[in-house]
């Protein structure tokens, strides 16, 4: 045990003498924080559309007013040119392209279904979407208004219909930053441990200085753990330094335990860590161990579920999440931040985050070898 | 035996090293010294033979040979980012000593270094001859039974060498056998025995002064240079003959 302590005492010492490091710790998650919260949403405000208007009615004019009265969309270009719109959309000028064919007026004013065309980009297909729902949703309130006014005698309110008031729960406002952030914790957490950790026992090797401590009685276990533990610690101090940025410049909900947001992301460190050692005793360089190191990042921050959700993956992906320990980190934050779960809510998560957690450590200290 | 794929870098090295002794280990460059000498301190594994290092089996029993040696690598390999009394208190502690008993080698180590107004500098602000003279020191802080010392001194000038050797000799008074390799000829001199490799195996092992007498060498140089050279065939002398016992 005494071993240990002087071991972490060694990696701290040398953590904090780092000169780039020693800030670097406590710079990339404000940074990353102030950046990544409010850059990745997923609203959409600003859908440019281009206009072909070959109808020239009071009832297209109105369509094209009640798109431009929307906050989603501005109308960016009007033509007649069919060639020219699909030019515009081809350039990327325009999102999507509303053609009201001629008579569109007329068949709506004697009561038959008018027709219109429309051309989306879809080369983001999360943007084509989003930008088909809203603007079927403002058609609908269009076409509800043109019900009302060709009835005539008949009050709009004595029609049978269905009237939805919805609530979004957990995230009331719909708002993005609440969805991201405590995701961008858990990105947080696993870029500091991955990388510092692994990087610093490939240097070891690099420099020789592992030889010296491979002739010691060390035990392997006590050596793994001592790298672990100052990231560990290190880890857990950004996730209150991301926390409190998140408080102070997000005004960030918290409806559940601090203290089971900690065990949560404890655990997915231990993970991490136990990942990153073991794809080091790999490692023969620094070289090798970032592009390896990079590959995994890419794969559980991908599928962690942080952007899309885990639902709507294929099934082997989520088959694949269960030994993602960023996708239970992801759910965990969530959960806990905003939704306020306990720790018998979410008891399972973490349960299965500490089994991988458990294993990955026994592969490091199974895998480091004292003799070649 | 020691193999790496079809190269065979020891080949049947018989050899057997007494208690409190100065063992030079000399060879050519590549001959096998550092292998061998990897191989004894538990960083690599034997291909085949029976390795003993104060009194355990390096197969059975690493861990307990690890208690017992000391070992300095070639390549300086202290933490270059701590200082020389982190440095200390680092393998102390790994070592399993207590806290004042640390405190106390370190004083007696810098005091006889006359390293006082080095303890708080960072190893990598040391020059080469000091780094060398406290890896020494820390390989042999925790009294091992035997200590490694492999190019102890390579690259280090003269004057330090002298105190360098003046290390070993006080090591070994301490009943502490000292194992090392070097390349230079007047410090196998010094050694109680020495045994020269050639292509991974010994072909002579004996005192300074019985190999000179066998080779009809004036320095143990002359020795080196008669059989270590590759190439050359060793003057027949049977190792294995001569009855050696700890």
């Amino acid at each position: 045990m005494r071993t240990i302590l002087y071991l972490i005492r060694k990696e701290f010492l040398q953590i904090f003498r780092d000169k780039f490091i020693g800030k670097a710790i406590f710079g990339v998650p404000i940074v990353q924080m102030l950046l990544l919260v409010p850059a990745v949403t997923f609203e959409i405000n600003n859908v440019r559309l281009c206009i072909i208007d070959r109808d020239m009615t009071t009832e297209s004019r109105e369509l094209v007013n009640q798109l431009e009265g929307s906050t989603f969309f501005k109308v960016r270009f009007a033509t007649f040119s069919e060639q020219e719109a699909n030019n515009l959309l081809h350039r990327g000028k325009c999102d999507l392209v509303l053609q009201i064919p001629p008579g569109f007026g007329k068949e709506t004013g004697i009561g038959n279904p008018g027709r219109i065309l429309v051309s989306v980009n879809a080369i983001n297909a999360v943007n084509a979407q989003l930008s088909w729902a809203y603007l079927n949703g403002v058609i609908r309130d269009y076409n509800m208004n043109i019900v009302a006014e060709n009835t005539g005698s008949l009050t709009f309110g004595s029609f049978p219909q269905i009237q939805i008031s919805n609530r979004y729960w957990y995230n009331e406002l719909l708002n993005y930053k609440y969805y991201m952030l405590p995701g961008v914790l858990g990105i947080l957490v696993l870029a500091i441990g991955f990388l510092l950790a692994g990087l610093n026992l490939v240097k070891e090797k690099e420099s020789g200085t592992i030889e010296q401590i491979n002739v010691t009685p060390v035990k392997k276990y006590h050596f793994i753990i001592a790298k672990m533990v100052p990231f560990l610690i290190i880890g857990l101090i950004d996730l209150a330094v991301g926390l409190i940025i998140g408080k102070l410049t997000f005004n960030i909900p918290f409806e559940g335990s601090i203290a089971i947001l900690f065990l949560g992301s404890a655990i997915f460190m231990v993970a991490v860590l136990g990942l990153a050692l073991f794809i080091s005793t790999f490692s023969g360089t620094q070289q090798q161990f970032m592009f390896t190191a990079f590959f995994f990042i890419i794969i559980f921050v991908l599928m962690s579920g942080i952007f899309t959700p885990l639902e709507s993956m294929p099934l082997w992906a989520q088959k694949f999440d269960l030994i993602n320990p960023a996708a239970y980190v992801m759910r965990i934050n969530r959960m806990v931040m905003l939704k306020g779960s306990t720790f018998q809510d979410i008891s399972r998560d973490i349960w299965s985050l500490t089994l991988i957690a458990i294993a990955f450590t026994a592969l490091a200290v199974n895998r480091y070898r004292k003799t070649a | 035996m020691k193999k790496f794929g079809n190269f065979v870098a020891n080949d049947n090295l018989n050899f057997e090293v007494y208690e409190g002794e100065i063992f030079g280990f000399l060879g050519a460059n590549g001959a096998g010294k550092t292998t061998a000498i990897r191989i004894l301190s538990g960083l690599s594994e034997s291909t085949s033979g029976e390795v003993i290092v104060a009194g355990y089996n390096a197969k059975k029993q690493p861990e307990q040979i690890k208690k017992n040696i000391g070992y300095m690598c070639q390549k300086f390999s202290l933490y270059a980012d701590l200082t020389v009394k982190e440095n200390i208190m680092l393998y102390g502690g790994i070592y399993g000593m207590r806290k004042a008993l640390i405190r106390e080698r370190t004083d007696i180590l810098l005091n006889k270094l006359n390293f006082r107004e080095y303890g708080d500098r960072f190893i990598s602000d040391l020059p080469l001859g000091l780094k060398q003279k406290l890896a020494f020191s820390v390989a042999v802080m925790h009294e091992p039974k035997i200590v490694f010392l492999d190019e102890p001194t390579g690259g280090v000038d003269p004057i330090t060498r002298r105190q360098f050797w003046e290390m070993i000799y006080e090591t070994a008074a301490r009943d502490i056998t000292v194992f090392v390799t070097t390349h230079y000829m007047d410090e196998a001199e010094y050694c109680d025995r020495i045994s020269i490799m050639s292509e991974g195996k010994i072909v002579a092992l004996d005192t300074p002064v019985e190999l000179k007498k066998q080779y009809d060498a004036e320095s143990v140089e002359e020795v080196f240079v008669k059989i270590a050279r590759p190439g050359n065939t060793p003057h027949p002398t049977p190792i294995s003959s001569r009855g050696e016992g700890e």
